[in-house]
C-alpha cells in the first residue's frame, strides 16, 4: 500500500463526523507535508503566480541550505581546532562514539562536518520536537492547520543558537518563541514579532551566561574564544586583527559564533536565491544594508578617543556577528516587517541604523541586530500607518 | 548643549516612562486602541509634562528645598516632605488651567483632546516625571529637557502600541486572552524590544 492510499484510507476518520475529528490538523500536516494539496485557486484574475504559503516557507528553508552546511562544518572545525589547542584526544560523552571513525583532525573536512553535525542536529531535533508539540497542540485545540511557517522558525532559531547551548534551554526558548511570540496571537501570519528572534531574546535575557560571553561560541568545554565582534567591542578593529582574523576569513565564516550566522558568503548565496524567487523583499534587504553603511560612516566621521567601535568600518560590520543573517532571514520575515513599499525602505533603514547604534554605543550588548529587528518589528505597523496616511493626503490633494 | 541632548535621548529611549518604568499604564493600556486617539493623548501628555515638570522644579527649588526660603530671610526650614503633595496639586491645577485656556482660545484642539486632558491629572507618568526630577536634582534647564523628553517618550510608546494593536485586530486571539490579556502580553514584548537601549551610558 502506498503512502497515498494509506492516507486516503484513514482520511474519513479525521474529517467532520469521524471519530478522530479533533486531530484533523495533525492529519492535514502529514498529508500536505508529503503531498501537494490539490485545492488551488480557480479562475481568479488576481493570481499572478501559483505561489502559496507552503512554497514560500519551503523556499526559505531551502535558502538556508548553505548556512546549515557551514554551520556544521564551521562548528566542527572550531571544535577540532579547540581540541588540538587544549590537547584533548577525544570529545566528551556520547559524541566520542561516532567520532571514533572520523578522528579530530581540523584538516579533514569530513571530520569537521560530522563533528559539527553532532552539535547542530541535537539542537535542531530538540527545536523541532518541542516546537512541534506546541504547534500541534495549538492546532488541535484551536482548529487551525500546522503549516510550514514552523519549519522556517525552527530552522532559523537553530541557526542563531550558540553551539554549546544546553538543550533544555533550547527547548524553553523555542517554547517561548512559538507560544508567546506567535500562537497567542493566532498562529502564522498573525504575530507582530519574529518568533525565532523572540525565543532567542527570551533566552538572552533569561540565561545570559549560556548565550553571551566568551566561553559559549566553541563547542568544547573549558575553551574560551571571543567572537570577532566581541573582540571589536572591547578593542576595535586592532583587536580583531591581532587575534588573527582577516576580513575574508570572517566573510567566509571561519570564526567562532552562533551556529549559522558566521558565514556571510553562505548567507549571501541564500539571499540571492530569496531575492530571485521574490520571497524576500529587496527593499528591506537594501534598506538594512544602506542604514548600516550610513550609520557606520556617521560614527567613522564623528570618531571617539575612548570607544574604538566608532572607527569600525562598514564592511567589517557586514562580515562579523549576526548582521548578514539578520538582514537576509530575519528582517525580511513578511509577517512582522512593514507591508508597504516605502515602509519597507524605512523599516530596513531603521534596523540598519539601530544595529550599528547598539553595537557602537551600547556597552551592554556587543551584538545589536537581534534587538534592532525586534525593535523595528514593533515600529512596522506605525510606519505603514504613516505611509498610508501620506498617500491618502497626496491623492486628496491631487483630486481636490 | 551636549548634556541636554544626552538627557533628552535618555528620557525618550533608555528610561522610557511607559516601557522601562511601566508608568501611566492605565491610560497606556486603555486608550491605545486607535492610532489617532493614542496620538492625541500622547500630544496632551507631552504638553502637560513639558509644563508641569519645570513648574514643579521652580516650586521645589524656590520654596520646598532645604534653605530654599532664605530669599525671604527664613533659614533652617526644610519643606521637601511636601514635594509629593505639592506636585499633585500643581499637576491638577495646571491641567485645569490648561483646559480652560484651550477651551477659550483653541476650541478645535480642546475638542480633539476631549476627555483625555482631565484624565491626565491622574496619570502616574506625569507625577512620576516630576518626582524623578526632584530625586535626580535637575536644574531648571534640565527639567525642561526632561519634561519634553519623557513626555515624548511616553507619546512614542503609546503610538507604537496603538499601531501594533490596530494590526492585531486581524489576529485570531484565543477567547481567554482577548482584550486586556493580549494587550498586557503585547506591552511586555514591546518592553523586550526597548531593552535594546538598556545599558547605554550617556
Amino acid at each position: 500500500m502506498s503512502a497515498r492510499e494509506l492516507l486516503d484510507s484513514i482520511e474519513p476518520h479525521f474529517t467532520k463526523g469521524g471519530k478522530l475529528e479533533k486531530y484533523y490538523g495533525l492529519y492535514e500536516m502529514v498529508d500536505t507535508f508529503i503531498y501537494t494539496p490539490s485545492e488551488v485557486t480557480r479562475g481568479a484574475t488576481h493570481v499572478r503566480d501559483g505561489n502559496d504559503l507552503k512554497r514560500t516557507m519551503t523556499f526559505v528553508v531551502i535558502a538556508t541550505f548553505f548556512c546549515v552546511l557551514m554551520a556544521m562544518y564551521n562548528t566542527g572545525y572550531q571544535a577540532n581546532l579547540a581540541m588540538a589547542a587544549l590537547g584533548r584526544a577525544e570529545a566528551d560523552g556520547w559524541r566520542s562514539i561516532p567520532m571514533l571513525v572520523f578522528g579530530y583532525n581540523s584538516m579533514n573536512p569530513l571530520s569537521n562536518l560530522i563533528h559539527g553535525a553532532l552539535y547542530f542536529l541535537p539542537i535542531y531535533i530538540v527545536t523541532l520536537a518541542v516546537g512541534g508539540v506546541w504547534e500541534v497542540l495549538f492546532a488541535t485545540v484551536r482548529g487551525h492547520e500546522v503549516n510550514e511557517g514552523f519549519l522556517v522558525s525552527s530552522m532559523l532559531y537553530t541557526l542563531i543558537m550558540p553551539p554549546d547551548m544546553p538543550l533544555w534551554q533550547v527547548g524553553l526558548g523555542i517554547s517561548f518563541g512559538i507560544v508567546i511570540g506567535k500562537e497567542v496571537f493566532g498562529g502564522t501570519g498573525k504575530n507582530f514579532l519574529n518568533p525565532a528572534l523572540t525565543g532567542r531574546a527570551f533566552l538572552y535575557f533569561a540565561y545570559p551566561a549560556s548565550i553571551s560571553g566568551d566561553s559559549v561560541w566553541v563547542a568544547v568545554d573549558g575553551y574560551t574564544a571571543a567572537t570577532p565582534l566581541g573582540l571589536a567591542a572591547t578593542g576595535g578593529l586592532d583587536a580583531v586583527h591581532s587575534a588573527g582574523y582577516g576580513w575574508f576569513q570572517a566573510f567566509f565564516g571561519f570564526m567562532p559564533g552562533c551556529l549559522g550566522e558566521t558565514s556571510t558568503l553562505a548567507i549571501l548565496i541564500g539571499m540571492a536565491f530569496l531575492l530571485y524567487t521574490k520571497i524576500a523583499s529587496y527593499r528591506i534587504v537594501a534598506g538594512v544594508f544602506l542604514g548600516m553603511v550610513l550609520m557606520s560612516l556617521v560614527f567613522n566621521v564623528i570618531g571617539s578617543d575612548t570607544n574604538p567601535m566608532f572607527a569600525f568600518p562598514w564592511y567589517w560590520h557586514l562580515a562579523v556577528g549576526g548582521f548578514a543573517f539578520g538582514m537576509v532571514y530575519m528582517a525580511t520575515d513578511p509577517v512582522s516587517a512593514a507591508m508597504t513599499d516605502t515602509g519597507r525602505w524605512i523599516f530596513g533603514g531603521l534596523i540598519g541604523v539601530m544595529t550599528v547604534l547598539i553595537r557602537v554605543v551600547n556597552p551592554a550588548f556587543p551584538e545589536g541586530i537581534m534587538l534592532a529587528i525586534l525593535f523595528s518589528n514593533m515600529f512596522a505597523p506605525i510606519i505603514d500607518y504613516f505611509v498610508v496616511q501620506a498617500n491618502i493626503r497626496r491623492r486628496v490633494k491631487r483630486h481636490a | 548643549m551636549e548634556a541636554y541632548i544626552s538627557l533628552f535621548v535618555k528620557a525618550v529611549f533608555i528610561e522610557n516612562l511607559a516601557l522601562s518604568f511601566f508608568l501611566g499604564m492605565c491610560t497606556f493600556l486603555a486608550v491605545s486602541k486607535k492610532i489617532s486617539t493614542a496620538m492625541g493623548l500622547g500630544v496632551a501628555v507631552m504638553l502637560v509634562q513639558t509644563i508641569t515638570v519645570p513648574a514643579n522644579n521652580l516650586i521645589y527649588h524656590s520654596l520646598l528645598k532645604e534653605d530654599a526660603l532664605s530669599w525671604m530671610g527664613i533659614t533652617g526650614v526644610d519643606l521637601s516632605f511636601l514635594a509629593l503633595l505639592s506636585s499633585i496639586g500643581m499637576i491638577a491645577a495646571l491641567v485645569q488651567i490648561l483646559e480652560m485656556i484651550l477651551d477659550k482660545f483653541f476650541p478645535a484642539l480642546h475638542s480633539a483632546l476631549g476627555i483625555f486632558l482631565p484624565l491626565i491629572t491622574v496619570n502616574c507618568a506625569i507625577l512620576g516625571g516630576s518626582l524623578f526630577m526632584i530625586e535626580r536634582d535637575y536644574n531648571f534647564g534640565e527639567s525642561v529637557t526632561y519634561g519634553i523628553g519623557s513626555g515624548f517618550g511616553w507619546a512614542l510608546a503609546i503610538t507604537v502600541m496603538a499601531g501594533v494593536r490596530e494590526k492585531l485586530k486581524y489576529s485570531d486571539i484565543p477567547a481567554g486572552l482577548q482584550g486586556l490579556g493580549i494587550t498586557f502580553i503585547t506591552a511586555g514584548l514591546m518592553s523586550l524590544g526597548f531593552m535594546a537601549f538598556s545599558g547605554i551610558q550617556l
